[in-house]
């Protein structure tokens, strides 16, 4: 699909819509993790609406890609995506962490079963991600136009499994691989240069074999392409480290590691809202 | 006496029984089943030719992974083959996986519903010379413990065979705990294997106590059978070598005809095949029981044969326990 400048803008409106999203299910759940579903907003909409080769309409279509969200936490963001395609009814988003709900607080198939993957514990999902690309690679060999995608946090990168899974995609050449780092910097207990330093995130996948690009997470432009360049890497998994600010349009929250694990209360969700609906008060808002 | 229906091995209690690990018979399984079955894959972390997984990396390289030392990968990585249709056996030793990938194991295998087949060889303190860090003995607690798990603990190498193949043809996660030793070879190709059913190995005339047995230790309570029936002491023993899901039918009619029961495991007394039946039975037919078992301790280095002796596993022990339950 062609990435012009309408589709552009279009795009850029569909990750301002479900940042609004993720905010408003987030204080109706009352829990949640806020700072990552946001700066994850604009990688997401890219891959929903133009990246996965997908049908919303039928989940279990055999031949589309397979999305691995291993940082289970940032789930608001995979339900907005899901909701925003079509998956499910948009209303839905409200049952978020509720008893009963296809939303659970960390993606489980059994409430809904058209995920790829239940998550939640950390370091766990490029593995997974490894196990399909290796099942296509046996079926396919090198002629698999099936790509597997496995969006993980940066702070994942502290955990050793991560790196048995990267070395393992490297040694195998697994080329319809493609690993989204993202690299917004933060984690719980603080920024993740004082927790744990991570750099030089990209020389570490080099190192196993991987090709490595850096973009800016929140350029919806820089996003399509990169996932589109990683297409055309051969004998090699494809890195995208995406550099993104924590809490993602939302000045308040931006860049506070605090706002990692909490939701909004009630005024701060309207705060946000104004703001994103007015894209930072450039614009008046229908609702005002 | 032995059962006649199940075909054992009529040189049961000979000297020169034959005496193989089980472990082989994981590997001849799989090859069987990974000829039958395209989709079967294989995954090693290192340790392929001592779980018997080279028989099939040998014959279907395609479909073999080596992850390295790495089991957390190796049960993650076979979760996500097996989202994608194929029917992965995942081998390494107990003490590792399920050991040390147990949280993998719960999320991304069993809390995911993917039908890997996890083969933990080296398990119980038969392992010997190795010691204590190598000799897995909570295995069965930390498997049967997690929701859609099955948990298969073979007698012999014929019934790893027969139970890797079975495995293959389900659609759950599947543990099938495996030793290391020789071990003697009680049934026979035409003994009947199913998961999920006992097996009754002897009956005397009139069975006083019930022995249930699981794993290699089944041949110490087939001949602590054999010597008490020669003193006059009735019992009955049953395999039970499919651990969850528990025969709970077979263990109550046991109960019901004995009164008394004696497990046999080499694992934990906490939370083993014993516990299981303790917990089937008090809910629903509670009578005495006895537990033979490691006593909350780790293994050490020595033979097989005086480890089992000295954790309390041997023949003796189990008569001992037999006369033991009589007088409660």
């Amino acid at each position: 699909m062609e990435l012009t400048d309408e589709k552009i803008i279009e795009l850029k409106e569909k990750a301002n819509d479900i940042r609004i999203s993720i905010i408003d299910t987030l204080e109706d759940a009352g829990s949640g993790h806020t700072a990552g579903p946001l700066d994850m907003a604009d990688i997401f909409t890219v891959l929903f609406f133009h990246t996965l080769k997908h049908n919303p309409k039928d989940p279990d279509w055999s031949e589309r890609d397979r999305l691995v969200l291993s940082n289970g936490h940032i789930c608001p963001v995979l339900y907005a995506a899901m909701a925003y395609t079509g998956y499910f009814p948009k209303e839905e988003l409200k049952t978020l962490r509720k008893f009963g709900s296809r939303l659970q607080g960390h993606p489980h198939r059994d409430f809904l079963p058209m995920l790829e993957t239940s998550s939640g514990p950390l370091g766990e999902g490029l593995s997974q991600a490894v196990g399909m690309a290796l099942a296509d690679k046996i079926d396919h060999g090198l002629t698999s136009d099936r790509y597997i995608y496995a969006l993980l946090s940066d702070a994942e990168l502290e955990c050793g499994q991560t790196w048995e899974a990267s070395m393992l995609a490297g040694k195998e050449k697994l080329q319809n691989l493609t690993a989204v780092i993202d690299r917004n910097n933060i984690q719980i207990d603080g920024y993740t240069e004082n927790v744990m330093p991570l750099e030089s995130v990209s020389d570490k996948w080099r190192a196993w074999n991987w090709h490595v690009i850096e973009i800016d997470g929140h350029n919806i432009e820089e996003i399509a392409d990169a996932f589109e360049a990683a297409k055309s890497i051969f004998g090699k998994p494809t890195v995208i480290i995406a550099h993104t600010i924590a809490g993602k349009g939302v000045r308040a929250f931006e860049r506070d590691y605090r706002w990692h694990g909490k939701p909004p209360d009630k005024k701060e969700e309207q705060m946000a809202i104004n703001e994103l609906r007015t894209l930072g008060g450039k614009i008046r808002s229908e609702h005002q | 006496m032995l059962n006649p229906d199940l075909k054992l091995n009529p040189k049961m209690f000979n000297k020169d029984i034959e005496q193989i690990p089980i472990r082989h018979g994981f590997g001849e399984g799989l090859l069987v089943a990974g000829e039958k079955n395209l989709q079967i894959v294989g995954l090693s972390a290192d340790l392929t030719e001592s779980t018997k997984m080279n028989l099939f990396s040998e014959k279907f390289p395609n479909r073999f992974i080596q992850v390295g030392v790495a089991e957390q990968n190796l049960a993650a990585v076979a979760s996500g083959l097996a989202a994608m249709g194929k029917i992965p056996f995942i081998s390494s030793y107990a003490m590792f996986s399920p050991g040390r990938n147990w949280e993998q194991i719960r999320t991304t295998i069993c809390y995911n519903n993917r039908p890997v087949k996890i083969a933990g060889s080296h398990a119980g303190i038969s392992v010997g010379p190795d010691g204590g860090t190598h000799q897995a003995i909570e295995d069965i607690a930390i498997t049967r413990v997690i929701p859609r798990m099955v948990v298969i603990s073979p007698c012999d190498s014929l019934e790893a065979k027969k139970a890797t193949e079975a495995s293959a043809d389900t659609d759950t996660p599947v543990y099938i705990r495996l030793a290391r030793e020789k071990t003697p070879v009680m049934t026979t190709e035409e003994t009947p294997f199913e998961i999920g059913k006992s097996q009754t190995f002897w009956k005397s005339d009139k069975p006083e106590v019930g022995i249930i047995a699981t794993g290699a230790l089944l041949y110490k309570a087939l001949c602590a059978a054999k010597e008490l029936e020669e003193r006059g002491i009735g019992v009955e023993v049953m395999n039970l070598s499919t651990i969850k899901p528990l025969d709970e039918e077979a263990i109550i009619a046991l109960a019901k005809a004995t009164g008394r029961i004696v497990t046999v495991e080499e694992h934990q007394i906490s939370g083993g095949m014993g516990s299981a039946v303790a917990e089937c039975l008090a809910q629903s037919y509670p009578i005495p029981m006895e537990f033979i078992g490691v006593a909350d301790q780790f293994g050490q280095s020595g033979t097989p044969d005086e480890l089992i002796e000295h954790y309390g596993m041997d023949t003796k022990s189990i008569i001992a326990a037999v006369n033991k339950i009589q007088k409660r």
